[in-house]
């Protein structure tokens, strides 16, 4: 299965960014054999508006089915849910501890955005 | 003639101002609240509203069953307000700014138009001055919209003062844009100078005449008059710090009524406002 990271950087070592809209870079990691894809998200860190709701657009197309970040705006979280990707808001560590978390069963889907716009 | 009052920040005094000058005069004289977040004028002039109007504007509908979810609609739109996941489109009101790039852009003929309502106008008077404000709907944050339609009420044979919204973002431009003159309204603080600073080079920017006003004199310091006179921007008039005022106000009455000396201070302010405009332009936006 394929979730993705808010990362604040480019590899599994990178700690995980809070923020998912304006996160530095979305890390669409394969669960199985640990292989990832880097999304640069940085055109999307200046955006006037809407920063989540295209990053969620992003992440969906790599098909991944679990966010795993630290906030989660109302309209991302309208975009994700959309798309049928799950979100789990208390992700901390670098992008591996918190890939391992998820297998371990750590976290627990967020049924709804965790902070107001803007981010 | 169209005077716009701002400030950099709220609670300086702002609509203190716009509606003790519009008081001064009595007639001929239209009050346009374009603080739509917060409309304030009306709790001290209880205007007789005789018209409401709605503001609306153009959002995308998507008929999903001629979209192939192409994803153009999404690449086109800056404002992130439509969305093409998981054979899905969504679109965020809220954020659009109707600009119709979507409907443009469609190759399958699957966005139409909605109307959305932003917000409304209020129209009414006061004895024998007009008034009009506008309020955003809730949950609506398009403001710009807003202030542009009242502004389309500007009469053009008499005095239009308008009250700004705080800031110095694209709803004050929208409030000062086209206006002979601008009022500063500012505080003698630290956190005033800041943001007439703010305020000043917005309007600079602009191009319009403008000059100070300061209220609650006497409290802080010296450094708006000692930043006035380094810009060369007159200071036209000071509303002192006292606990008259500060009644009067908490009352919500008019400064003009309640201590007469102040209506020809106002009126002598608008004598100035009147010299340093210079002749009218005339109609908002040319
Ligand atoms: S541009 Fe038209 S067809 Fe393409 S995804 Fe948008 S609504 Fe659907
Ligand atoms: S009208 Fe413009 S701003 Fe609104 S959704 Fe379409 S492209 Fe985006």
């Amino acid at each position: 299965m394929k979730i993705a990271v808010s990362s604040k950087g480019r590899d599994l070592d990178a700690p995980v960014d809070p923020r998912f809209g304006r996160a530095a870079y979305l890390v669409v990691v394969d669960t199985e054999n640990l292989e990832f894809e880097v999304i640069d998200n940085s055109k999307n860190i200046n955006a006037f508006k809407g920063a989540g709701i295209n990053a969620a657009a992003s992440i969906s197309e790599r098909e991944a089915k679990v966010l795993l970040t630290g906030f989660c705006g109302p309209n991302a979280f309208k975009t994700l849910e959309a798309a049928g990707i799950k979100v789990a808001n208390d992700a901390t560590g670098t992008v591996r501890e918190a890939v391992q978390a998820f297998k371990d069963g750590a976290f627990s889907y967020a049924d709804g955005a965790n902070v107001d716009g803007h981010w | 003639m169209i005077i716009s009052v701002a400030s950099g920040k709220g609670g300086t005094g702002k609509t203190t101002v716009a509606t003790n000058l519009a008081f001064s005069l009595g007639k001929n004289v239209q009050i346009m609240d374009c603080d739509v977040e917060e409309p304030n004028a009306h709790l001290f002039l209880d205007p007789a509203v005789t018209e409401t109007l709605p503001v609306v504007a153009p959002v995308p509908e998507v008929d999903p069953g001629k979209c192939t979810f192409c994803k153009k609609c999404m690449e086109i739109c800056r404002y992130g307000a439509i969305a093409v996941v998981a054979k899905k489109v969504l679109t965020f009101e809220e954020l659009c700014h109707s600009c119709g790039g979507c409907l443009a852009v469609c190759p399958e003929d699957a966005v139409s138009e909605k109307r959305r309502e932003l917000g409304i106008i209020e129209k009414g008077t006061i004895r024998e001055m007009s008034f009009i404000h506008g309020r955003l709907n809730i949950g609506q944050v398009m403001v710009p919209p807003i202030i542009k339609k009242i502004r389309t009420f500007t009469n053009h044979w008499s005095v239009n003062i308008i009250d700004a919204p705080p800031g110095t973002s694209c709803p004050v431009i929208a409030a000062m844009h086209g206006a002979d003159f601008v009022l500063l309204v500012t505080e003698p603080t630290p956190f005033g100078l800041h943001d007439l600073t703010l305020a000043v080079e917005a309007v600079k920017l602009l191009g319009i005449p403008h000059g100070i006003v300061i209220n609650r004199a006497g409290m802080g310091n010296d450094e708006v008059k000692r930043y006035a006179q380094n810009e060369g921007i007159d200071i036209l008039m000071e509303i002192p710090f006292s606990k008259e005022i500060a009644r009067v106000y908490s009352r919500g009455e008019m400064i003009v009524e309640k201590m007469p000396e102040y209506k020809q201070k106002f009126l002598d302010l608008f004598d100035r406002i009147q010299t340093l405009a210079g002749p009218v332009k005339g109609v908002v936006g040319q």
